[in-house]
């Protein structure tokens, strides 16, 4: 499997190679595969959408893309260069694949504007001062102007997300790790951060790769849907959005639209009965 | 002009504290502090000095103790206006302050490296929960011994036991930071020292607080008992030595300054930590006033 043809961008960083990665938990004794001999080519500047059943083992290939936890088998590239593999299960974690997390993560202690000013400051690429100014600037961009000083607590969760994802950019990344980011959203302010997200892919072209339950999210803003079966984690059906950017909430509506999430419903239904039933009988 | 905020112009500094002084006039909390003082000072005097109720008649009542509190002429010769009673509260002050800062000094770095580093918690945990259980006043025997004098023994027993307190809170706090903000500090380019410096201690800095609260209240305790126990002034030792020489009155009123003074010492702390915790005042002040 090649590239995307529909990733329109063009960008050469950020390739993601993910090959035969298998991961095996081994809680008292006893092997739980979470994911199994799973393969996926990510060209660079792609968003890469992945659904799949609850505990698919979705997570676990991000926390290895991030560095957060170690495969068992296979190898993960990042533009030609291991990330981990045989030789070194654990990858190195690094500025290049910034995560944004699932219930957030910016340090409550810090302002909006100190905790994007963190990741320069701490490689030592910008001083505090340059790191301050940039920061104001890329939260301007964000629409984030007048809470710059404020703490994560004092914020709306959609701004804190946002603010999160701007501390994420400054610091130019290969990759964007996003595990289910919107997932505790109402559904108007999950629309605005898709707009919000996919005005920051336009204008950086940075490869994304995005977790997700929500179908209709991982269409609006995919150029490819990749749904995992149940545990262990394989591809099971590639869905390629082929929707042109860039891309609006008028989409929502279209026929094109209905079409593509019909399609990947079907598959992930499949898959999510299986789940449902594995877990009855581990119950049972 | 009033204290409300002009134009949207939020108020700052002291005109913030006049606002929020006004404020907390307003509401009730300040009129059930001094209901339920009045209620017990009261029940207090109707117990003792106007129904003489057994056991409470053979304490000195309420209105003996502040006619000798606020006395010039004290009749057991300590009060507001005696150079002695001062010297006792510095003298406990002092010896606080000199055992609260040593057992914060070291308690608190202890803590951090042993919610840090897993492995530095194997050694030195089960020191600790060893030292721990033992009651401060069985280490009195000890303290006498390896110490000379008054002072050293009984600054070594208040900050023994401020210190366990301290430590334990603060290992709590490091164990108690979600994993997700060490994971953000790695991927966004963290060597181990900004970690440290940037996560762990903040993130445990709310336990911390509540650890120094609890710190400050045992080492009054410890202090106190060592006093009664060994010492020379202080205000322990006023109770011991009024007590041996039949003064009760004056061992009451040493009693509520020790209760006064411990609040205030509390108190102090908790300004401290909100001080250094505002993020966390401010994320409460968004529900409003």
């Amino acid at each position: 499997m090649t590239a995307n043809p529909n990733s329109h961008s063009g960008n050469s960083r950020g390739a993601i190679s993910i090959r035969n990665v298998s991961k095996v938990y081994d809680p008292g004794g006893v092997n739980v595969r979470a994911v199994d001999d799973c393969s996926l080519e990510i060209a660079g500047g792609e968003v890469c959408m992945i659904v799949g059943p609850s505990g698919c083992g979705k997570t676990t290939l991000l926390n290895a893309i991030a560095g957060f936890h170690s495969i068992s088998e296979g190898q993960i590239d990042l533009d030609g260069e291991m990330l981990c593999g045989p030789s070194k299960p654990l990858a190195d974690q690094g500025a290049d694949r910034v995560v944004v997390f699932q219930n957030g993560a910016l340090f409550p202690w810090k302002t909006l504007a100190e905790n994007v000013a963190y990741g320069p400051v701490v490689q030592g690429v910008m001083n505090k001062n340059e790191a301050r100014e940039k920061s104001i600037h890329m939260l301007d961009e964000a629409g984030l102007s007048g809470v710059a000083d404020k703490y994560p607590g004092e914020v709306s969760s959609g701004m804190a997300r946002r603010a999160e994802i701007v501390r994420a950019l400054i610091n130019d990344p290969k990759v964007l790790l996003l595990d289910e980011p919107y997932r505790a959203m109402d559904a108007l302010t999950k629309s605005i951060m898709h707009e919000s997200l996919l005005e920051v892919y336009d204008r950086t072209k940075v490869t994304i790769f995005f977790i997700t339950h929500d179908l209709e999210e991982a269409i609006f803003l995919g150029d490819r849907v990749i749904v995992m079966t149940t545990r262990p984690a394989k591809t099971k059906k590639i869905v390629d959005v082929k929707i042109s950017r860039p891309r609006d909430y008028r989409l929502l509506s279209s026929e094109e639209f209905r079409v593509l999430v019909e399609e990947t419903k079907e598959a992930v239904h499949e898959e999510a009965v299986k789940a449902f039933e594995a877990g009855e009988r581990e119950l049972a | 002009m009033s204290n409300q905020s002009v134009g949207g112009v939020a108020p700052s500094g002291f005109r913030l504290m006049l606002l929020r002084s006004a404020r907390a006039l307003r509401t009730p909390m300040p009129y059930l502090a001094f209901i339920g003082i009045g209620l017990w000072l009261g029940i207090y005097f109707l117990f003792n000095e106007y129904w003489k109720l057994f056991p409470f008649y053979k304490i000195p009542g309420p209105v003996e103790v502040v006619t000798e509190w606020v006395s010039r002429d004290p009749i057991w010769g300590t009060s507001l206006f005696t150079e002695d009673y001062y010297r006792n509260i510095w003298v406990s002050c002092r010896r606080i302050g000199i055992a609260f800062a040593l057992a914060t000094g070291l308690g608190v770095p202890l803590g951090l490296f042993m919610g840090w580093s897993q492995k530095f918690k194997d050694y030195t945990f089960p020191v600790l929960e060893t030292l721990r259980p033992i009651p401060i006043l069985a280490w009195v025997p000890l303290a006498i011994v390896m110490f000379a004098g008054f002072e050293t023994p009984i600054i070594y027993l208040a900050t023994l036991a401020s210190f366990f307190v301290t430590a334990l809170n603060t290992m709590l706090g490091v164990e108690s930071i979600d994993e997700s903000y060490f994971r953000a500090a790695g991927c966004l380019g963290s060597k181990k020292h900004h970690v440290f410096f940037h996560v762990v201690v903040p993130g445990a800095l709310p336990f911390i607080f509540t650890g120094l609260q609890i710190s400050i209240g045992v080492a009054w305790f410890s202090l106190v008992a060592a006093e009664m126990i060994s010492g020379d002034y202080g205000l322990g030792y006023m109770i011991m030595d009024s007590y041996m020489v039949n003064k009760y009155t004056t061992m009451v009123m040493a009693m509520l300054t020790l209760g006064f003074v411990g609040w205030t010492t509390s108190a102090m702390v908790r300004v401290a930590g909100n001080r250094m915790m505002q993020y966390r005042q401010k994320a409460l002040g968004q529900g409003g006033v």
